[in-house]
């Protein structure tokens, strides 16, 4: 088991490592900051004091530890487009970004589990493969599609959700939140919807087929011969067995639906930091875009190294040095 | 696949009789789901590659275009008017031929991606699981880094740094080939995956210790021995990653680091449509919108049936 944690700990460091070096050299390569300082009119020697100054002459290696230092303490220099600094401008938009995602999760296996479970259940029943073909259409949803759609709906021709913003916040330490006020729910009603749609089909197929695989095993069978109701054996024995993966899942779902809440935050103007990672890469506001690749890398590789964690703690047959991963496509 | 005794007798003559009656044409009429994608996937490519011919405008020819017949409704819409089934756009271009225009350029960008990434998926995949060595773990752990990152993300990094960095000009120019770039670059892991495990089961088959002891070279036996015997597995991954880059490029181009407006495409459709959302012009972004989910669905339902037909141990 240690062994294990020791060696997804590694490959995490590795992830980090080489994501710190594009980020570095990005911000390193892209834009000139003597000029973004001092401006055109600048003289020679001014410039020279400067990138003197900046510590643009050391070595690589010096100029790249000074980089990780600073990451490290978060500080990632002064946003080109806000003129303020980035850590900053993450700080207040990072809580919209992951309401967002908490709500879309809760969604997503609130729905996904119970209609996956009750899929496999039910199999051979012509409702069960309708919802299963439903998934399916889930699947195809791309998410603006589906926000588009919702925006259609509910704000252009009914009128009774907002089609932008975050609605009122309350703030709770540096923490805005938009959970507490009724502006700020109805004005999540929508992205989240638009997010979780088609990570419920993922799940529900997921957990569908975990089930399967699940019911179909020796002791399931042993118990059926035993005479137990197949309801007690459905929900006592097999379902326990089938909610293990469903970890996995929902780690690795939580770090799709930050991926995908980027396109939810373009559609419905979510001040999250989505929508400041694609202004800034619009505007090659390079030292927005290297943090946010620094954080992006630190957050997926937490998530991971979480799933895996507590599904060698929730298996018990994988605490015998084995190395058994389990990937979701 | 392998197995000889469900082969039949060895013929290299086709015939209807004995396509119709293989077991894979068997499984695909038995399966409703499969049959109807397959009807709407060979409609909607039909009608993109016919599209010059049965298109009414013509997109890249503004000066066909007719001010006058601009914003039209869809036909059974009050105000609309025939031949523009789906309404007009701004500029009087008929949407049904922005879409089919749009259906052109969207497969040739998604099936150009899925080519990049299946071609350098598989090449590393078996390089990693038949030579193995420093170089196999190097490529396995390339892509287990890049597997960290949600594959559309890392697109819309790509695609979005490449157009920062190129000057204005280029920018249109170059949007196709970086976009299948981006998309092809970020999905190389999943066939890099597939193709090393199937790999490492074939290398222990007794087919590959015999031609090696005929002295085939090593990238003879990956290519014309090993490769032939993992194509299945290839194939349905392929199919079903076409569904994701063709959502992919919608989604990079709706989000504008895509293809330009002057292209049309699904996802540019949707992009300038959308604009268009709120002053009630709605079938300038609905219809796009739904040509999209309808012909990712298709391939899905089409993807679904193929993994279940030749069954490859997809993980």
């Amino acid at each position: 088991m240690i062994t294990l944690i020791a060696q997804r700990l590694g490959h995490g460091c590795l992830v980090i490592f080489v994501v710190s070096i594009l980020a570095f050299l990005l911000s390193s390569l892209v834009g000139d900051p003597v000029a973004s300082i001092l401006g055109l009119n600048a003289t020679p020697e001014d410039r020279a004091a400067l990138a003197q100054d900046l510590g643009l002459n050391d070595p690589f290696l010096v100029r790249y530890a000074t980089f990780v230092w600073n990451a490290l303490h978060f500080e990632f220099g002064m946003s080109w487009a806000a003129q303020r600094p980035v850590a900053d401008v993450f700080a207040e938009r990072v809580p919209a970004t992951l309401e967002l995602a908490a709500v879309a999760l809760v969604i997503s296996l609130g729905v996904g589990i119970p209609v996956g479970i009750v899929a496999a259940v039910n199999r051979g029943a012509w409702w069960s493969s309708v919802m299963m073909s439903a998934t399916v259409v889930g699947l195809s949803l791309p998410t603006f599609v589906v926000g588009i759609l919702l925006i259609f709906v509910f704000s252009v021709q009914l009128g009774w959700l907002p089609s932008f913003g975050r609605g009122e916040t309350v703030a709770i330490g540096w923490w805005q939140t938009g959970l507490l006020t009724a502006s700020g729910l109805k004005a999540l009603i929508m992205p989240a919807l638009a997010l979780a749609i088609s990570q419920v089909a993922l799940v529900a197929r997921l957990v569908r087929a975990e089930m399967l695989d699940v019911l179909r095993t020796d002791y399931i069978r042993f118990a059926r011969a035993r005479g137990i109701a197949p309801r007690v054996i459905e929900f006592g024995h097999a379902l326990r067995n089938t909610l293990i993966p469903v970890i996995t899942v929902s780690g690795i779902q939580l770090g799709f639906l930050v991926a995908f809440a980027v396109v939810a935050e373009a559609v419905f103007q979510w001040p999250g930091v989505g929508l400041l990672f694609l202004r800034s890469l619009g505007s090659t506001d390079v030292p927005v875009i290297s943090a946010f690749l620094l954080l992006a890398a630190a957050f997926f590789v937490l998530i991971n190294l979480a799933v895996d964690i507590l599904y060698v703690v929730v298996d018990p047959r994988l605490r015998v040095g084995s190395t058994g991963k389990v990937s979701v496509h | 696949m392998t197995d000889a005794t469900r082969l039949p007798p060895a013929t290299t003559r086709l015939s209807v009789a004995r396509v119709w009656n293989a077991p894979i044409s068997r499984s695909f009429r038995r399966s409703p789901a499969a049959v109807g994608g397959a009807i709407v996937l060979i409609l909607l490519v039909g009608a993109a590659l016919l599209a010059p011919w049965i298109a009414i405008t013509d997109p890249y020819e503004l000066a066909t275009l007719d001010l006058l017949n601009s914003r039209l409704p869809p036909v059974w819409v009050e105000g609309g008017s025939w031949p523009y089934i789906l309404g007009t756009d701004n500029q009087g271009a008929d949407v049904l031929s922005l879409i089919l225009y749009g259906m052109r350029t969207s497969l040739l960008v998604g099936i150009l991606a899925v080519c990049v990434s299946c071609t350098l998926g598989t090449v590393l995949g078996l390089i990693s699981g038949y030579l193995g060595g420093l170089v196999g773990v190097i490529i396995m752990r390339a892509a287990d880094i890049q597997f960290t990152f949600p594959a559309i993300l890392l697109a819309l990094l790509i695609g979005g740094l490449s157009q920062a960095l190129l000057p204005a000009h280029l920018q249109a120019e170059l949007a196709i080939p970086i976009l299948v770039g981006a998309l092809g670059l970020s999905h190389w892991p999943h066939f890099a995956r597939l193709v090393r495990g199937a790999v490492l089961v074939e290398k222990t088959k007794d087919y590959v210790d015999a031609a090696r002891l005929t002295g085939r070279g090593r990238w003879s036996i990956m290519f014309r021995h090993i490769l032939p015997n993992v194509t299945n597995a290839i194939i349905v991954l392929a199919t079903l990653d076409i569904a994701f880059a063709v959502m992919g490029e919608a989604t990079l181009s709706f989000l504008g680091f895509g293809l330009p407006p002057t292209e049309p495409s699904l996802g540019s459709l949707i992009r300038t449509g959308y604009n268009y959302l709120f002053s009630g012009e709605w079938w300038l972004v609905i219809f796009p919108a739904l040509t999209l989910v309808l012909l990712v669905m298709a391939v899905n339902l089409v993807g679904d049936w193929l993994r279940d037909a030749l069954n490859p141990q997809l993980d």
